[in-house]
């Protein structure tokens, strides 16, 4: 019964492909969510902008048109950009950059992320007390001492509830990538769905597992929340 | 470029296409709010009962549609209920047939499991010194929902509801998968007929930011309106 035809091994693969798009595209999400959230918050206009821009234009426009503009149009725009170093340097510079679906579909992702962790970070940072800053310059710190040291572990105990979130609907936007060919669970499953004329026995064990990630991810998300929260009083 | 986009815009066919996918998508995800929507009301009043029967089933529905992808639902629907056997010869097939069908259940389903959430939220809000008035009036149940619980729910629910709303437009992208031309179709025939990822994809996705911005204005104007009492002065 647990055979699935044989297609078992493969979309188990795929369950462990759609795990490490997720993650990845949570690590670039992360990254160009802490980026934007400074950029909001500075007070150099063009930063501003900038992160005000990316955060608008992101989230005004479906993920899914994200990922076709990136996946098709990824290729053309990579190879144009080659072509001219090649033209400028005389053919010294030669590179091929092979854009795969792998590829376009944790940039699409990471990127879309980034401009929710955007806002999720903004409210986070907020939240930390201006006197903590001040007294990180009282006693000589660098803007970075004061960023790694007093900033970053205080805003995650804002941030973690909205990264949680995050990651729930990041998850269930992965299956998107089977729409761009890319063999995620969703994909082989449907093929194989496709292929045998049994749509169910395929599509709701790769719905239970969508599931079971989420459970497990709330797990995870309890634990951390308990450790940056270390010291907390509850009131 | 600039001779491409000329070529393609100057075509009237690219016009054409893009108004009949603005037609579906705008079609679609305003049915399917309005359906899941009147799902929601009663599945949200279930949602907050104290009686594990009525609230069980509902929590499950959502705790399901809310943990999947849509694209799942979709695919369940669209090829899952059309390969059941004899529902071919059975009078459902003339509404399965289509694409629009299967996708319109898909949507709604997905927008009332979110929906009741909201709904929920915002009925258990309810100050409970009103129901308390409203049952030291004498009022019952059912005249307590309708006059008290629901018309200040419904207000609450509006900044909430309206974040849905274009949640669901954005989702709604997904019909092109199943064959609809919907915005996204349509850019996806331009894009295959001209080769021009960019022109295609960025003019649809221009067509989405601005529908966005009109919900977007649209909600605002009904938050003004609905919940003027409880802006900041």
């Amino acid at each position: 019964m647990f055979d699935f035809e044989g297609y078992g091994p493969s979309i188990f693969g795929g369950a462990i492909l759609t795990i490490e798009l997720a993650v990845l595209s949570l690590l670039l999400a992360f990254f160009l969510g802490l980026l934007g959230a400074l950029g909001k918050l500075s007070h150099n206009r063009l930063a501003k902008g900038i992160a005000t821009g990316y955060t608008t234009i992101i989230r005004g426009i479906p993920d899914l048109v994200w990922m076709m503009l990136l996946f098709y149009g990824g290729q053309i725009m990579v190879n144009a950009i080659f072509e001219r170093l090649y033209d400028a340097t005389d053919g010294r510079i030669d590179i091929f950059f092979s854009f795969n679906e792998f590829i376009s579909g944790v940039l699409t992702i990471g990127f879309i992320f980034g401009a929710y962790m955007t806002e999720t970070f903004r409210g986070a940072f907020l939240s930390v007390d201006v006197g903590q800053i001040e007294a990180g310059k009282a006693y000589g710190m660098s803007g970075w001492q004061i960023f790694k040291r007093i900033l970053f572990p205080q805003m995650m105990r804002h941030a973690i509830p909205g990264i949680a979130n995050n990651w729930q609907v990041l998850l269930k936007t992965t299956a998107l990538v089977s729409v761009i060919g890319l063999a995620d669970m969703v994909r082989l499953a449907t093929e194989a769905a496709k292929t045998t004329g049994q749509p169910f026995k395929f599509l709701l064990p790769v719905a239970l597992m969508f599931l079971l990630f989420a459970a497990l991810s709330d797990i995870v998300f309890r634990k951390l929340n308990v450790r940056y929260s270390a010291g907390v009083v509850k009131g | 470029m600039i001779e491409s986009i000329t070529e393609i815009f100057s075509n009237p066919w690219t016009w054409a296409h893009y108004w009949d996918g603005f037609v579906m998508t705008v079609q679609l995800v305003f049915i399917a709010l309005l359906i899941g929507g009147s799902l929601a009301v009663p599945l949200a009043i279930m949602r907050t009962s104290s009686n594990p029967f009525i609230n069980w089933p509902v929590w499950c529905f959502t705790y399901v549609f809310r943990g999947t992808p849509l694209l799942i639902q979709l695919y369940l629907i669209y090829y899952g209920v059309t390969l059941i056997d004899g529902i071919q010869e059975s009078f459902w097939w003339v509404i399965l047939k289509r694409a629009y069908y299967p996708c319109l259940i898909a949507f709604a389903l997905n927008t009332a499991a979110y929906t009741t959430e909201i709904f929920r939220g915002a009925i258990e809000a309810t100050p409970r010194g009103e129901i308390e008035a409203a049952k030291a009036y004498g009022m019952s149940w059912g005249k307590r929902m309708k006059r008290i619980v629901l018309p200040s729910a419904f207000r609450r629910a509006i900044p909430a509801y309206s974040n849905e709303v274009i949640f669901m437009l954005h989702a709604s992208a997904i019909a092109s998968t199943v064959t609809i031309i919907d915005l996204l179709g349509a850019a996806r025939d331009v894009y295959a007929r001209y080769y021009a990822p960019f022109e295609a994809f960025i003019s649809i996705g221009l067509i989405y930011l601005s529908l966005t911005f009109a919900i977007l204005a649209v909600f605002k104007q009904l938050e003004k309106r609905l919940l003027g009492h409880l802006q900041p002065r």
